[in-house]
């Protein structure tokens, strides 16, 4: 499909008057704006804090859910260690008192995830999600090391 | 013969209890200090404004953190660049770097000079006012080309060269129409052209000369764009293109009064168009006795300022809507169109002057 | 990229930097220079630096600098598998992640067999299109604020929010979406995908009238795009550009259109072709692209099935040693994905041929004998992404 051609055909007088009213037909779109405080789109963070909800698959950053107990789903499987393109994730594991390879601690660096979202694809058990509360997308800090995170309350069992 | 003196009651007074000398003296500076305060008061109200409306042509909300309504921005911003450092690049024109700043800001105070903001509100009123305020704008020019020059930097020289043949040129239509009016007025000071317009609003120069008033209006509101340095003919900035331009190097203390500068030339630009073409300090009267009892109720300085606010806001209402010229077609806008169609119009100006061809 | 040494080359002190021509093309007595423009320059969009040999305010000679930002992503990919190679994709034309997702995934799935359900295409099909939309969007708010209207700039990107918003809720991400999956994607839709899709496409025909009465026939947005930056059809095919810059220059491909992937074939849309190929050209073109993308999300919305969203995923994707490629459309070109396999977990070799680094290679034909803002309207009608060109 070709563009249409643009007219030339038109008397210098009559094409310089329309210049002049598509410069109007402009300042009328800014006008719109202006006189129109329904269309300001800007939402004022902090401020809505409170009110500020993300969407249910947002990736905010990697969480492991603990139930009431305080228990997590980690099996210490590795996969979502493999599963990392980057090495954001180590599992250390270490053994329980029936000498069985369970959980110790599950690190992860936000530092250097890029929130791709494998790690919870590859995860079998459900242990990890990714956060979409305010709290996990605020995630600035003034040290590194306070990206370096421990995502497990307490040892697997 | 036409009396020249300003009268204000606080002048007189001086006047009365000093002897000549001291009293012109405390005169002046009573006025100096009137007039920096108003600056200061117009750069910060109109750097707000100039954010908030521009903000709202743009579907946002504008500053809203500093006092109410983000007001307390402007003095915010001020302090913060108080406080910076005031670099200067090594291998700049120490002189030319430092001088540059001061220019267009004291032009646009001089101009401020002339400005009869009320009946007698005016710090002083020359014969040749006119001619004054054409001089003393090209000091604005002077701080753009010397600033680019001793900056040296190559963005900042293509800005300051481009802001020269810019605003040299453009100089010449907006003198073209302040002529008209001038003609018209059969008066070279500001007042006595104010005062030329006193009647309804058709007596105002924007619709008295049929045609020709108006046209003047619409070229000086061009003209006067490319000679404030804004957008859409902010050629010698022109951020996209040029990082800055003129001001690319400056930073601090230097750059705020070139930001400042340009805040106050649109005020003075925007007096200067409401002097010449809106009447000024004249309440605007429609010929119903009982409406024009109540305009007129409303101190002239409250008209002057709307009738500013209001070309100002065209300004603002240019410069978040178009895109920028580029620097050919800027220079044949001018001297191609706008030049000559000033003249013509300058001419019919004259023909209907001569001829008496006024509106009633 | 050594300065050639010649008996007739001038002094050393007067030699001209690396990738200049040495004759001296001004007229006579003219004082030329060289301006850096960029890396950091606010029209170059990203890291993109340009050696400009000007003579006044004319552009005699312009050489473009890449590798600012070189990430050597397809070194990176062959030290991961092929799934993990994905997410890098993301990074390269940022504005198209979704499709260059794609572009990976259907290499992969051609050289495994795997074959992708009828809900998964329109998936791809209708997420691909919104991503051309709001890439495009985006460009028209770089490109009036280039032009200096900065306002343009925020119309563009509030109505990029929309969609940006939608893909928030898809996969979760903004810009790097990683969503596209061997065999589907990583989600389904959400519920109300598509009464969202149809009310962005509605909004869509109000927001480019919009768009249109502000900056397409404002004579200053003319004045500066008209018969500038011509590019022929002919130079445009042997720099091997495509996407809107070739079209524009009236080179009837789209990889859409002409090798169709995934269920393009089914739809009805306009491939938009410009005669000039000067930067007015470019703009219009990406203007109706973005009708055409809202005609093929109408069409996709109203048939779009039920069914299950991926293929039955496989545990590891394990390519037959051998070469494959495939090839998708994204805003800015023709994306190609090249792999070879030898049959391991990871590849032997990923190659990209990504569109930018040949859309950006005529600039210095295009902007020579222009003057400064010229070759910023070009610039951004080209729409190059520069992390796409240094990788």
């Amino acid at each position: 499909m070709n563009l249409a051609p643009i007219p030339h055909n038109d008397h210098l007088f009559v094409r310089r008057l329309k210049q002049v009213g598509e410069l109007l037909r402009g300042m009328r779109v800014t006008w719109g704006y202006l006189v129109r405080p329904s269309r300001v789109v800007t939402r004022e963070y902090p401020e809505n804090r409170e009110t500020l909800t993300f969407p249910e698959r947002f990736r905010g950053q990697v969480v492991m859910p603990h139930d009431a107990e305080g228990e997590h789903n980690c099996t210490a499987c590795t996969l979502c260690e493999k599963a990392c393109p980057n090495g954001s994730i180590s599992i250390l594991t270490t053994k329980n008192i029936a000498d069985k390879r369970v959980l110790g601690r599950f690190v992860y660096r936000l530092s250097s995830c890029t929130l791709c979202n494998l790690c919870i694809e590859a995860c079998p058990f459900d242990a990890i999600h990714m956060g979409h509360q305010v709290d996990n997308v605020e995630a600035a800090s003034y040290e590194r090391a306070a990206l370096d995170l421990i995502l497990n309350k307490r040892e697997g069992r | 013969m036409i009396d020249l003196t300003v009268t204000h009651p606080i002048g007189d007074r001086i006047r009365e209890v000093l002897p000549p000398l001291p009293a012109a003296l405390a005169n002046g500076a009573l006025a100096v200090a009137s007039l920096a305060l108003l600056v200061t008061v117009m750069a910060i109200l109109l750097v707000w404004l100039e954010r908030k409306v521009c903000a709202r042509f743009q579907a946002r909300l504008g500053p809203t953190r500093v006092g109410p309504f983000g007001l307390l921005q402007p003095i915010a911003d001020a302090l913060k660049l108080l406080m910076k450092e005031n670099l200067r690049p090594t291998a700049t024109d120490m002189v030319a770097y430092y001088l540059a700043p001061l220019l267009p800001i004291t032009g646009s105070f001089l101009v401020l000079t002339v400005i009869p903001f009320d009946h007698n509100l005016q710090v002083a009123n020359p014969g040749a006012g006119v001619v004054f305020v054409i001089a003393a704008s090209g000091l604005g020019i002077l701080g753009t080309l010397i600033g680019g020059w001793g900056s040296n930097n190559k963005y900042a020289l293509l800005g300051s060269m481009r802001s020269g043949a810019q605003l040299f040129s453009y100089e010449l239509s907006m003198v073209l129409c302040m002529l008209l009016v001038v003609m018209a007025a059969g008066s070279a000071s500001l007042r006595e052209i104010v005062l030329s317009q006193q009647g309804t609003v058709l007596d105002w120069w924007i619709f008295k000369l049929p045609g020709a008033g108006f046209a003047a209006f619409l070229l000086f509101l061009i003209s006067s764009t490319a000679e404030l340095n804004r957008g859409p003919l902010d050629l010698s900035e022109a951020e996209q293109e040029l990082t800055g331009g003129f001001h690319t190097e400056y930073a601090g203390m230097s750059f705020s009064m070139f930001f400042l500068a340009e805040f106050v030339n649109m005020f003075a630009a925007a007096a200067l168009g409401s002097t010449f073409f809106l009447g000024g300090f004249l309440a605007p009267q429609i010929g119903v006795h009982a409406v024009d009892a109540v305009l007129s109720f409303v101190p002239g300085v409250i008209w002057f300022g709307l009738k500013s606010g209001f070309l100002i806001f065209l300004y603002m209402w240019f410069r978040w809507t178009f895109p920028r010229l580029r620097i050919d077609h800027l220079l044949a806008l001018e001297w191609k169109f706008l030049l000559p169609v000033s003249m013509g119009n300058l001419l019919l100006g004259a023909t209907l002057v001569t001829f008496g061809l006024l509106l009633p | 990229m050594n300065t050639p040494s010649s008996p007739s080359a001038p002094a050393p002190e007067h030699r001209l930097p690396p990738g200049f021509a040495l004759h001296a093309s001004g007229a006579d007595g003219s004082q030329e220079y060289f301006l850096n423009m960029g890396p950091q320059h606010p029209s170059t969009h990203g890291v993109l630096k340009l050696v400009v040999r000007l003579d006044g305010e004319t552009v005699v000679e312009v050489v473009p600098h890449l590798g600012f930002i070189h990430r050597a992503i397809e070194k990176m990919g062959e030290s991961e598998t092929y799934v993990q190679y994905l997410h890098l994709t993301d990074r390269m034309d940022y504005l198209s992640s979704h499709i260059n997702n794609l572009g990976v995934c259907m290499a992969i799935e051609k050289a495994m067999g795997i074959g992708v359900p009828e809900r998964g295409e329109y998936i791809r099909v209708m997420v691909s299109e919104l991503q051309r939309i709001q890439s495009h969007l985006l460009w028209w708010g770089a490109f009036g604020m280039d032009l200096g209207a900065v306002t343009a700039f925020l119309y563009g990107f509030k109505e990029r929010e929309k969609i940006t918003a939608l893909f928030e809720d898809l996969c979760g991400a903004r810009l790097t979406m990683n969503y596209f999956r061997p065999g589907g994607s990583n989600a389904d839709v959400p519920e109300n995908f598509i009464p969202r899709v149809l009310e962005i496409v509605e909004e869509m025909k109000f927001t480019l009238d919009e768009f249109n009465a502000l900056l397409s026939a404002n004579p200053i947005t003319i004045s500066r795009t008209q018969g500038v930056g011509a590019l022929s059809r002919e130079r445009a095919i042997s720099y091997g550009c495509s996407g809107p810059v070739a079209r524009a220059s009236g080179v009837n491909f789209d990889v859409r259109r002409h090798a169709p992937y995934s269920i393009y074939d089914r739809f009805e849309f306009d491939v938009p072709l410009g005669q000039n190929g000067d930067c007015y050209d470019r703009y219009r073109v990406r203007m109706e692209e973005m009708r055409q993308s809202v005609r093929i999300l109408e069409q996709a919305a109203a048939s779009f099935p039920e069914g299950p969203h991926r293929a039955k995923e496989k545990p590891v994707y394990k390519l037959p040693a051998g070469s494959y490629f495939s090839s998708v459309e994204t805003a800015r070109g023709m994306f190609g994905t090249y792999i070879v396999s030898d049959g391991g977990l990871k590849p032997y070799r990923i190659k990209s041929r990504s569109p930018n680094l040949s859309n950006l290679a005529p600039i210095a034909e295009m902007a020579a004998g222009g003057k400064i803002a010229d070759l910023v309207a070009i610039l951004s009608t080209l729409d190059i992404i520069v992390p796409d060109i240094d990788r």
